[in-house]
């Protein structure tokens, strides 16, 4: 099996053999944090840039952390900074990136699409860090990379998904993932927090937590995003960590060895208790090192695909 | 493509490991500071044995290292099929250690170019020397191996197959023709 592609986008249109491929090249480029001198030359001469039209840290960072261990050149570009404050259309942007003769664009956006737009448009590589609700693959990636690493497998085994699934491009993303590999995905919100028709996806739905924690070989905890949905039906921060909060005496009942993910950053108290999140069963430090890793892999992947032309996605 | 000649077998080959051996032992007088790395894929194999063959002699085991070149190949950009990404395994200090890299077939060059680089990333050893079991010419860089199963004058439109029972199910090398 060999990567063809020039981009990420997002997992839907991925085979699974092409996740399981980027899934055992990170595998081995984790090796590459753990040596004295964390660097590879397998960049050396590209140019990578980060264009992050939204807010993000830890996505940003672990980009620029993987690029620069692959030997890359990083350009961190925002929104505040550049011409785009001046009106500049995303597509503008890019094609000028584009004559730049950067290699990799790495794009975040507030719309869905707007990755798979900028593909159609560029003949560099561009690989999506998230586009609105619709997807953020590297972050699935990395989460189904640590399940496989800490279970074995994915085949089989049971992932709760609890949280804002309606704004959530992390939980479209690893549903797509799992689902593909065969995993059962269980989603646990509030009614209004579950988009219409998402079980066509192929995921079990409840709106009971004990019930979505029982048999959870792991439980993916999904950041409440306030910031996105200001309406009064959106729920309280105090009556949601209530109902949905993953506390000790709920985990107490789950799977003794259940896993616990968060893409981060963390509102503690809120979807998670405190201790919780620090306690025994977390692995969320251990996603932020497999991120670099998982990313790692995806650049080098992209770097050498040799497609031009990226079907659109539906 | 077609089988033009067997040049060694299984005997063969394992008499050239063996002497491989004692030679690494004369030279470096001993196995003390030695450790063996393959160059994935075969060099892996290659590099197991030899660790067997020395045991034999020495009665003692040395370390031995997987190293994967591919993130330091120098024609990347070149290749049109993508090759697998697979792990370095080297869990040992290699500073000021003896390592004997080991790889089936030398031929450009360019492998032991990239393994250099690489294992200099892990650190600083004494001494690095390499060990091939085929040598088949045509080197495009200023590199020899210190020790040599066979030389094989080949043409270039030839290619030097190495083939091992752990990956292959036999052992032998062949010569074939495009």
């Amino acid at each position: 099996m060999a990567w063809t592609r020039k981009d990420l986008l997002g997992l839907e249109s991925l085979s699974r053999e092409e996740i399981e491929l980027i899934l055992s090249t990170a595998e081995s480029f984790k090796e590459v944090s753990t040596r004295e001198i964390k660097k590879v030359p397998a960049l050396r001469g590209k140019t990578v840039v980060n264009l992050f039209y939204e807010p993000s840290t830890r996505t940003r960072v672990s980009f620029e952390v993987a690029a620069k261990r692959l030997s890359a050149d990083v350009i961190n570009i925002s929104p505040e900074t550049s011409s785009v404050r001046k009106g500049e259309t995303l597509v503008d942007t890019g094609r000028n990136i584009q004559a730049l003769k950067a290699d990799i664009i790495v794009v975040r956006h507030a719309s869905s699409g707007a990755a798979a737009m900028l593909s159609r448009h560029l003949d560099i590589s561009v690989v999506n860090a998230g586009d609105g609700w619709h997807e953020h693959p590297t972050q699935a990636l990395l989460d189904i990379f640590t399940l496989k690493e800490k279970i074995g497998r994915i085949k089989g085994i049971n992932v709760t998904i609890v949280g804002d699934i309606a704004h959530s491009r992390v939980a479209r993303s690893n549903i797509w993932g799992l689902t593909k590999l065969g995993a059962n995905v269980t989603l646990c919100a509030p009614k209004m927090l579950i988009p219409v028709g998402i079980e066509e996806m192929g995921v079990n739905i409840t709106d009971n937590i004990d019930d979505a924690l029982v048999r959870a070989d792991a439980v993916n905890v999904l950041r409440m995003q306030f910031e996105r949905d200001e309406s009064a039906a959106f729920p309280e921060a105090l009556d949601y960590f209530r109902k949905f909060g993953i506390t000790s005496e709920r985990l107490n009942k789950a799977k003794k060895n259940i896993i616990l993910m968060h893409p981060g950053p963390i509102n503690r108290g809120i979807e998670i208790e405190s201790d919780v999140a620090d306690g025994p069963n977390s692995v969320i430090l251990e996603q932020v090192i497999n991120g670099i890793a998982l990313r790692m892999a995806v650049l080098f992947l992209v770097s050498q695909g040799h497609d031009k032309k990226y079907e659109d996605i539906n | 493509m077609k089988e033009k000649a067997k040049i060694l077998d299984g005997d063969t080959i394992l008499r050239a490991l063996m002497r491989i051996a004692h030679e690494i032992l004369e030279k470096n007088k001993g196995i003390d500071k030695l450790c063996l790395v393959g160059i994935r894929n075969r060099g892996v194999y290659l590099a197991h044995r030899l660790a067997e063959c020395i045991k034999r002699i020495e009665h003692k085991d040395i370390p031995v290292g997987i190293l994967d070149i591919t993130l330091y190949r120098d024609d990347l950009t070149l290749i049109a099929q993508q090759p697998l990404v697979r792990k370095t395994e080297i869990d040992f200090d290699i500073n000021n250690k003896v390592v004997i890299l080991v790889d089936d077939v030398l031929y450009t060059g360019r492998t032991i170019r990239a393994a250099l680089d690489a294992l200099v990333d892990f650190g600083r050893p004494k001494l690095i020397q390499l060990a091939i079991l085929v040598d088949r010419g045509h080197r495009e860089l200023p590199i020899r191996a210190d020790y040599v199963g066979k030389n094989i004058p080949t043409a270039l439109r030839e290619t030097v197959e190495v083939r091992l029972k752990e990956v292959d199910g036999v052992d032998e090398v062949v010569i074939i023709e495009q």
